[in-house]
């Protein structure tokens, strides 16, 4: 009898989990995300991180202070080479803007929620900020901090993001489904009829990577593809390199030449070209991201790939706008979407470069900053 | 005096099957799967790429099978494999003419980390899993703090082509991966010392009895430090191929050192020693790796595969530990 309780009260919270789980599909935001990526940006030109697509504006006159000002952040972590330069950007943004910031204090939660729910607690509580900035490790988690904090100081939100509304802005480009669609419409475009198409992703689960795999699955569904293998789930690499390529290999074995790869991210796509390489076979049509590794290889080998990014000067924007909300300046929110450019053909020789580090993030508006490019890891 | 029926032993094929460990029997099985598959895998080139595929998992093995031999555990090979290829890819930082010097630096690395945790457990007596678990802690904090988060540098050719570079033309073999070469010359080296020499037997005595070895004279301590250098060593050596094959990346290692266990107890190594065979420990490397295969041809989802990938070493290990009850 108890045996038998355990499994329908397993069953029943296994059903209630999924129910409470977020929604990776939802139309009314892809469609959202899809009219996004044709509007023009509203902005200074040339400076992507200063510019934004549609929305309204806040305004921060309450807001205004004296400077110079102490800016707090909170940071989810640096565990992957996105966040690196990323926060290696936001630091020089610092810099440039160093005649208005006083002080810059910066918690890092090693990527847990716990401790980044402390670092803000601890960061509202030590009194040195004029205003906070997070960068969130999980939305959900992290709202309740978020909307205490917004109780004492102005906040700002980027990245992850809370499904709180009370930060004066949250700045995000385009989104998940955007990164989804834009890589999947030119492997669409570019794969002959009934040509054998693979996805490859990180990891279930990750609002971010759940995202775009449904936006991909969208496009693919339209335009009549079907995925090969993983169930229509894609396969998972744990982005590791060498079961990328021990995956790809596996699947050349099995069917010969693959017409096209989707990828989530671009940090493995070297790994899946390679697995061809040392097959023998021709360069598939390909997605992957801003990595210099795989902008690289593109030039190199003339692949007939695409990059969509999620650009790193996000972290730019978001030193940018605390400054403007402590001047009392207006600025685009309660969402700041920025405008998230993808690397073609036509543009690629803009970003590519054999000085920077494999895993440079070229979209990171850091061209000209100071330091560049030493402190993006180059060495002299 | 009349010679009884019974005293007159019987060809029995059954008791001869049962003497085979099941590491080989589940070997055959997982390769007829793959076969299946993928047809095209019996060829010499299907196997030889498969055996360049399993190499870093063997040598690390065979490594890790001298520390479970002599009575230890070794938890930190898999980030002393991601120090090899964070550190080579930041010594060489793309001059091809450093590669046979950041190859020297990564060995000289390893020497010591294995002798340090040598040393801390002979001679202040701590348990192997707590050093080598501060050892996996330690290495990979040194991997990430030195590259500053993600791997900077590229490897060039000359270091790549030992984990990724294949002759071809060659007879009967079609293709021989250089990665495959590496791999019969460390599983020969390692069977003739741990065979052929008085060093394996006194690790094989060490790990069975430790203080009737002592009393017996045989220097303990220094055995234990020198099986710790040597599973070192064979980390050092599959990090280079495993970042010859791959390219640099900050999570390469993971979980290699788990997988060499659970290769280890699948061929026959007795945990906390006394007992183990190099053909064995091959054998189970290679048994992984098939079903690692079979795992990405299935195509399951991910929680599946782990969950089935779980199952299976729980399952294969206890027949291995209840097997050794029956024999």
């Amino acid at each position: 009898m108890r045996g038998r309780s355990v499994l329908i009260g397993m069953a029943l919270s296994f059903l209630a989990g999924s129910a409470l789980s977020q929604n990776f599909d939802d139309p009314a935001e892809f469609k959202h995300q899809r009219e996004l990526l044709q509007m023009k940006a509203e902005g200074p030109a040339g400076k992507p991180w200063e510019q934004h697509l549609g929305g309204g504006t806040v305004n921060t006159a309450k807001y205004k202070k004296a400077g110079p000002y102490k800016l707090c952040f909170s940071n989810a972590g640096v565990g992957n080479p996105w966040r690196v330069v990323g926060w290696t950007t936001m630091q020089a943004e610092v810099d440039v803007q160093k005649a208005d910031i006083a002080k810059f204090t910066v918690a890092d939660a090693e990527g847990k929620d716990d401790k980044q729910i402390s670092d803000i607690k601890a960061l509202l509580s030590s009194g040195n900020c004029d205003i906070l900035i997070v960068s969130p490790n999980t939305t959900a988690a992290l709202t309740p901090a978020v909307e205490e904090a917004c109780k004492k100081i102005p906040v700002i939100t980027f990245d992850r993001g809370t499904t709180s509304k009370c930060p004066v802005t949250h700045i995000v480009p385009i989104g998940g489904y955007a990164f989804g669609i834009v890589g999947a419409e030119y492997i669409a475009k570019n794969v002959p009829k009934g040509g054998k198409v693979i996805a490859l992703r990180i990891l279930p689960g990750v609002d971010v990577l759940e995202t775009r795999w449904s936006a991909a699955k969208h496009i693919f569904a339209e335009k009549g593809i079907k995925v090969l293998g993983g169930e229509h789930n894609g396969d998972f690499t744990d982005g590791d390199r060498a079961k990328t390529k021990s995956i790809v290999a596996d699947y050349i074995a099995k069917y010969g030449q693959i017409d096209g790869v989707w990828m989530d991210a671009g940090a493995t796509s070297t790994a899946a070209l390679e697995a061809f390489e040392d097959a023998g076979l021709k360069y598939p049509v390909i997605n992957g991201e801003d990595q210099q590794d795989f902008l690289q290889a593109w030039k190199k080998n003339k692949l007939k790939a695409i990059a969509p990014t999620y650009p790193t000067y996000q972290w730019r924007t978001a030193i940018i706008a605390a400054v403007k909300v402590l001047k009392g300046e207006a600025v685009p929110g309660p969402v700041w979407e920025l405008p998230d450019p993808a690397i073609t053909d036509a543009n690629l020789d803009k970003f590519v470069s054999d000085k920077l580090p494999p895993l440079h993030y070229a979209m990171c508006g850091c061209e000209g900053m100071p330091g560049y490019p030493e402190r993006w890891g180059v060495k002299k | 005096m009349s010679v009884s029926a019974a005293s007159v032993t019987r060809f029995d094929p059954l008791r001869l099957l049962r003497r085979i460990h099941p590491a080989y029997f589940a070997l055959v099985v997982l390769l007829g799967i793959v076969t299946i598959y993928n047809p095209s895998f019996l060829t010499p080139t299907g196997i030889m790429n498969f055996l360049r595929r399993a190499a870093p998992l063997c040598i690390v093995s065979i490594g890790e099978m001298f520390v479970l031999v002599s009575g230890g555990f070794d938890l930190s090979l898999g980030s002393l494999i991601t120090l090899t290829v964070m550190g080579s890819a930041l010594m060489i930082n793309n001059d091809p003419g450093l590669t046979w010097g950041a190859i020297a630096a990564v060995y000289a690395i390893g020497m010591a980390s294995g002798l340090f945790n040598g040393l801390v457990v002979s001679y202040l007596k701590v348990p192997s899993i707590i050093v080598t678990l501060g050892a996996l802690l330690s290495l990979k904090g040194i991997a990430l703090a030195w590259s500053g988060g993600s791997p900077q540098g590229y490897l060039p050719d000359n270091f790549r082509q030992f984990g990724r570079m294949t002759l071809t033309d060659i007879p009967v073999l079609q293709v021989l991966p250089v990665a495959v070469i590496v791999l019969v010359i460390a599983v020969a080296l390692c069977a003739w010392v741990f065979h052929g020499t008085t060093f394996g037997r006194l690790v094989l005595i060490t790990g069975d009895n430790p203080r009737a070895a002592e009393v017996a004279g045989a220097r303990v301590r220094g055995i234990r430090i020198v099986a710790f250098i040597i599973s070192a060593l064979s980390a050092v050596t599959a990090g280079i191929l495993l970042g010859g094959f791959a390219g640099p990346a900050q999570d390469v290692g993971d979980g290699y050192e788990l997988q060499a266990i659970a290769a280890n107890v699948l061929g026959g190594t007795q945990l906390l020693g006394g007992r183990g065979s190099v053909a064995g420990v091959v054998a189970g490397a290679l048994t992984l790796t098939a079903l690692f295969m079979v795992l990405n041809f299935m195509g399951l989802p991910k929680p599946l595969r782990d969950a089935v990938q779980g199952a299976i070493l729980v399952i294969a290990v206890a027949y291995s530990v209840r097997r050794r009850k029956w024999g």
